[in-house]
């Protein structure tokens, strides 16, 4: 009895030591010597990050003497946006789409409205683009998007309600059914055909390339351009294959020093030099390897015969920008809810 | 004849009850559970053990800990508190504490994660206070501990109720009656009583503490080796097809999971071991 009473109270000291010790624990020590910067990205980027990181970080060891770590975290770009209004205390934000970024100064009031003029090329430094990528053989002999529409074609894409490269994906359909049928009526006739072969809508990009990858869901997924050449060349070498349409939707993933958090953390500095560390020839050329298209013409010239060369749309000249092309198919009540719902 | 009959078949429907269980449980628990550990050792062991002791797989398990370490002793006390005052009183207000503490268990994960984004979100209704004074709450360690505490707060309480109830206050009137103080008696006379089914309810806790997933998941905000418990960085590891990683840090999931269970069945064998069986 007596011993068992000692081993309980041991017990509860020990829990009380333990927690006293953790709460301690916690804060970061705040010298010169080392700063943390917190990136807050889309899904297919952790590749490109964990090299762009690396490089940055030794140039700015080499330069300042200071070094930087990583806090890196990936997710849907709808709902990074959405995490970061909440209070998620990013202090740069390289989304899928400007519009999250916008989301971010509109209802987050954390930077500047005009935060796209701050960067060259609107603050995008690399593009991408939506191409397909069915199994080897392409047993469904899927062409171009209208084979996505036919019966018996199963076609896997992300959510576009949380997914910064679903709503690529869906405008870069919508593009291709108004050029087939000549009008947005068509458009949409066409959208709401390809969406009913859509069996299921993962949240974000990741999501959607395991369900089509690694569950072996679906006969044809439509994936950003990096993450089709990623799942082609690296993950299952010889067991698919890309098709590239006839029209797709010029992607510009852009990224914004997310002004209010970097000032709190004291890191603007460290944070501007970071993305503008994106342009460079060298993180160009890291970006080209992880399969995005460069903006640097000498970097896009080296890598030319990497990237097929598609008839491109653009969201400002065919769509009038992100704020009215999101409120007209995205936002509740829109073009997606009208044809996923009727499904 | 009949009787003869009536047994044989009785014994056939037993084998078969019993084998349909057994090849149930077998199919839905045992072979999932052994493809995951297939899974993560599929690369021997070298692999795995590298998946486990790298850096953000480490923080993980570290976070699991101290989130179970927190959290844990909070819904100990707080379980004793509640089962203590509605097994040996009566007061107004009774039942809709047991509603309440029943809460948790009804209500979706996820949404108890949103309750908290909803509170303590920068545009959550304490939120500006919050910022005013540099306090982080949500998409930092305090959220990740309050969500867990939150969807863990019934498996103590709801343990000990019905025990408590069933001993009813004689013990402790008697002590009382002897001269012990309310301290006294607690320690010497109602914790012993209940020692066991404690144990048993800290354990549940405890498994599901560690394993919570989906309101931890919204209010986590996914920065690896800061804020990611270990069903999130499997989840993560996953989905960047480190599926040796994730599945190595599944298995060290599984594994406390099972240790879990096997001292709880050591713990029951105990329990009816003092008390002839009759305990709950």
């Amino acid at each position: 009895m007596i011993n068992r009473r000692i081993l309980l109270s041991a017990a509860a000291f020990g829990l009380l030591a333990t927690l006293g010790a953790c709460s301690g624990g916690d804060k970061t020590s705040d010298d010169s010597k080392t700063i943390e910067l917190t990136n807050v990205s889309y899904d297919p980027t952790r590749e490109l990050y964990k090299a762009i990181n690396d490089a940055f970080a030794q140039k700015w060891k080499a330069e300042n003497g200071q070094t930087v770590t990583f806090q890196m975290s990936h997710g849907g770009s709808g709902k990074q946006s959405r995490a970061i209004i909440d209070g998620l205390e990013a202090d740069v934000a390289t989304l899928a789409l400007a519009y999250d970024i916008d989301a971010i100064a509109d209802k987050g009031k954390l930077l500047p409205a005009n935060w796209q003029a701050s960067l060259p090329d609107n603050s995008a430094p690399y593009t991408s683009t939506i191409v397909f990528l069915v199994r080897k053989g392409n047993p469904k002999h899927i062409t171009d998007w209208g084979d996505l529409a036919k019966p018996g074609v199963s076609v896997i894409t992300p959510n576009p309600k949380t997914s910064g490269g679903a709503r690529w994906n869906f405008l870069a359909a919508w593009a291709y059914g108004r050029k087939a049928g000549g009008s947005d009526a068509a458009a949409e006739q066409f959208v709401s055909k390809l969406y009913g072969n859509v069996p299921v809508l993962d949240s974000g990009a990741r999501g959607s390339t395991t369900t089509f990858v690694e569950r072996g869901i679906g006969d044809v997924l439509l994936a950003w351009e990096n993450e089709a050449f990623l799942a082609e060349q690296e993950l299952g070498k010889g067991k698919f294959e890309i098709v590239v349409p006839s029209i797709s939707v010029l992607a510009e993933p852009s990224v914004a020093v997310v002004s209010e958090n970097a000032k709190k953390h004291g890191t603007e500095k460290v944070a501007d030099a970071y993305l503008r560390f994106l342009y460079t020839p060298e993180a160009q050329t890291v970006i080209a390897r992880n399969f995005y298209r460069p903006r640097d013409p000498q970097v896009a010239a080296q890598f030319k015969d990497q990237f097929p060369t598609i008839n491109l749309v653009t969201i400002d000249k065919d769509f009038g920008g992100w704020k009215k092309a999101q409120a007209t198919y995205f936002d509740d009540g829109g073009v997606f809810d009208r044809i996923y719902t009727k499904k | 004849m009949s009787r003869a009959a009536a047994v044989t078949e009785s014994r056939l429907a037993r084998a078969l009850l019993i084998g349909g269980a057994m090849a149930f449980l077998g199919f839905f628990l045992l072979l999932p559970l052994l493809a995951v550990f297939s899974e993560g050792l599929k690369q021997g062991w070298s692999a795995f053990a590298a998946a486990i002791v790298e850096h953000d797989a480490l923080a993980a398990i570290r976070l699991t800990l101290i989130i179970a370490v927190i959290s844990v002793p909070l819904n100990v006390v707080f379980g004793i508190a509640a089962s203590w005052a509605i097994a040996k009183f009566n007061f107004k207000g009774k039942s809709l504490l047991i509603t309440l503490i029943d809460l948790p268990f009804s209500v979706s994960p996820v949404v108890s994660g949103l309750i908290f984004v909803l509170l303590f979100g920068a545009h959550g209704l304490l939120g500006p206070w919050l910022q005013a004074h540099d306090l982080k709450i949500i998409f930092a360690v305090p959220g990740i501990v309050l969500a867990t505490v939150f969807i863990t707060f019934p498996f103590v309480a709801r343990e000990l109720i019905p025990l408590m109830m069933e001993q009813g206050k004689d013990d402790e009137e008697a002590a009382v009656s002897l001269g012990a103080n309310g301290w006294q008696t607690f320690w010497h006379v109602t914790l012993p009583n209940i020692r066991w089914g404690l144990l048993y309810g800290v354990l549940l806790c405890n498994a599901r503490a560690m394993g919570e997933f989906g309101a931890v998941s919204v209010v986590s905000g996914h920065i690896r080796g800061m804020t990611n418990t270990m069903p999130l960085h499997v989840e993560i590891l996953y989905n960047e097809y480190d599926f040796v990683g994730a599945f190595a840090v599944a298995s060290l999931l599984a594994v406390l999971a099972l240790v879990t269970l096997v001292a709880k069945s050591v713990l029951e064998w105990r329990f009816d071991y003092h008390h002839g069986g009759a305990g709950h």
